[in-house]
């Protein structure tokens, strides 16, 4: 509704302002002539209606209800209502005129339809912080004139590339929270989950999408079993797959085989395989490490990245033994990239455990928790790090 | 329609240094990305380099031999031109020629 409404008035504060108004107007119709049969066309047409008033006139916008007032009544856009409208607003939030941090902002605020204050709260930053950021974004929207308009063909692959990448760092900031006390942001995945599965609904054919909506659905099939009861994180190695969401994983197989079949694959699908090399072992012991060593090699080919090279030396351990394991982390060790990365001294601690090397292994959880900010993740290196001292003494 | 500034910043030792051939190179570029955009292009100018600008402050009571700010890549030239909005323009400052450096897109203020 939003989308609709902003397509005409081409002005986001404008067009949440007429939404607002339909809001309010049908507050006190629909109490004495009952809701309407489709009360979402209902609310639309008169926003638009409200918003070629506001346009005839031309008159400055007016601020009927304090901005936060107005963030507590305005609901989300429904997924599929108005699809070209909302794949159009996509496409406004996404534009890379736009910094990533405010691409992410302004997705979730108008897309998503979250609070200002819910923004700022799951990216852990002060609302006015990020009141600023979205004013400012709307305003550069406007005054630079980013259009509102699902892009041309010719475009079409590198703009879906941006969305699906703001999507993917939602989902990424949800997964694992880069910092504070809980492992997952329950809302960031939901939100990720709801854009991609309505990117898919608008681009049913695009194999980014369907790749995307694979990975998601196939990391996030794990979510019960990543933390015990406590709150603590558990590895895959440890995880009781019966718990897992064989829904989740079945639906992300599917997309996977779908998406697979663009050559040559992209990065979500090959991220998507990989997650679902994992979903379909029954357990850890049966995990078939030379798949996963050969769909990091093709990934690399494509997203040549540091971390992708040190999820590779990872499965290559597990595959060739600990030593290679190690030899190949540690060929990584000069990489600037993953100078202030935990996950690379935490991966060589535990092939150093598993080489009886106690006293290399513990200096390098030592480093690994230096460099880790996650409180559940803090938690889990301490814990490894106790377990290797016990075992030493 | 709306309007755009594209402001050409690039490194000026790069042109104090260069060759005949390279100042050949860089006006016949201009002389293609004027020919090719003709339509949108309202207007554009070189300008003398850094050395020669002069910046006055505080309504003139501040006087310096210097450009506003010294950075390795300055102003050195812009063009005025018009486009249906931030897409077409960002396509159109593609092609400016900018081979020391970039350019820079600026939407013109409306006032209503």
């Amino acid at each position: 509704m939003l989308a609709a409404t902003v397509r005409l008035t081409r002005d986001i504060d404008l067009a949440e302002e007429c939404v607002q108004d339909a809001y309010a107007q049908a507050l006190t119709t629909w109490s004495h002539s009952g809701v309407p049969d489709r009360p979402s066309a209902w609310l639309t047409t008169v926003a638009r209606r409200k918003a070629l008033d506001e346009l005839r006139r031309a008159v400055a916008l007016r601020r009927r209800l304090p901005m936060l007032l107005i963030d507590e009544v305005e609901p989300p856009v429904k997924i599929g209502e108005f699809p070209d409208d909302r794949l159009r607003l996509i496409f406004t939030c996404c534009h890379p005129a736009l910094n990533v941090d405010a691409q992410i902002a302004l997705t979730l605020r108008l897309v998503c339809g979250l609070t200002t204050s819910e923004v700022a709260r799951s990216f852990l930053i002060s609302e006015s912080t990020m009141a600023a950021r979205i004013t400012r974004a709307k305003k550069k929207i406007a005054a630079a004139g980013i259009p509102y308009r699902v892009p041309a063909a010719s475009e079409l692959p590198k703009r879906i590339d941006a969305v699906l990448a703001v999507v993917h760092l939602v989902f990424t900031a949800g997964h694992t929270a880069p910092s504070g006390s809980e492992l997952v942001r329950r809302d960031l995945v939901e939100r990720a989950l709801d854009l991609t599965r309505m990117l898919r609904r608008l681009l049913p054919t695009d194999a980014d999408v369907a790749g995307l909506l694979a990975l998601i659905r196939l990391t996030d099939s794990r979510r019960a079993t990543r933390t015990d009861a406590a709150g603590r994180l558990v590895l895959l190695e440890d995880q009781d797959r019966a718990q897992w969401d064989r829904d989740a994983i079945d639906e992300g197989i599917q997309l996977v085989r779908e998406a697979l079949r663009r050559r040559p694959p992209g990065r979500y699908a090959l991220q998507a395989a990989i997650a679902a090399v994992h979903a379909e072992a029954p357990a850890w012991e049966a995990t078939d490490w030379r798949e996963l060593v050969a769909l990091y090699d093709l990934l690399l080919t494509i997203w040549p990245s540091p971390v992708v090279a040190l999820n590779r030396a990872v499965a290559l351990g597990f595959r060739d033994g600990p030593a290679e394991g190690l030899a190949a982390l540690d060929e990584l060790g000069a990489e600037p990239a993953l100078a202030g990365y935990g996950y690379l001294p935490a991966a060589r601690a535990d092939f150093l455990a598993r080489l009886g090397r106690v006293a290399e292994a513990g200096s390098a959880y030592e480093e690994a928790l230096l460099l880790t900010e996650n409180a559940s993740e803090r938690d889990f290196l301490a814990r490894r790090l106790e377990r290797l001292r016990e075992a030493w003494h | 329609m709306s309007q755009y500034l594209i402001l050409i910043y690039e490194d000026e030792a790069s042109y104090a240094d260069a060759t005949p051939e390279v100042w050949g190179q860089v006006s016949a570029a201009h002389a293609e990305f004027g020919e090719k955009y003709k339509a949108s292009i309202l207007g554009g100018n070189a300008l003398q380099p850094t050395s020669t600008a002069t910046s006055v402050r505080r309504d003139g009571a501040d006087v310096t031999d210097a450009p506003f700010a010294e950075t390795k890549e300055a102003l050195g030239g812009y063009y005025l031109v018009e486009a249906a909005d931030l897409d077409e323009a960002m396509s159109i400052a593609k092609d400016c020629p900018a081979r020391f450096g970039g350019v820079e897109l600026r939407p013109i203020m409306v006032f209503s």
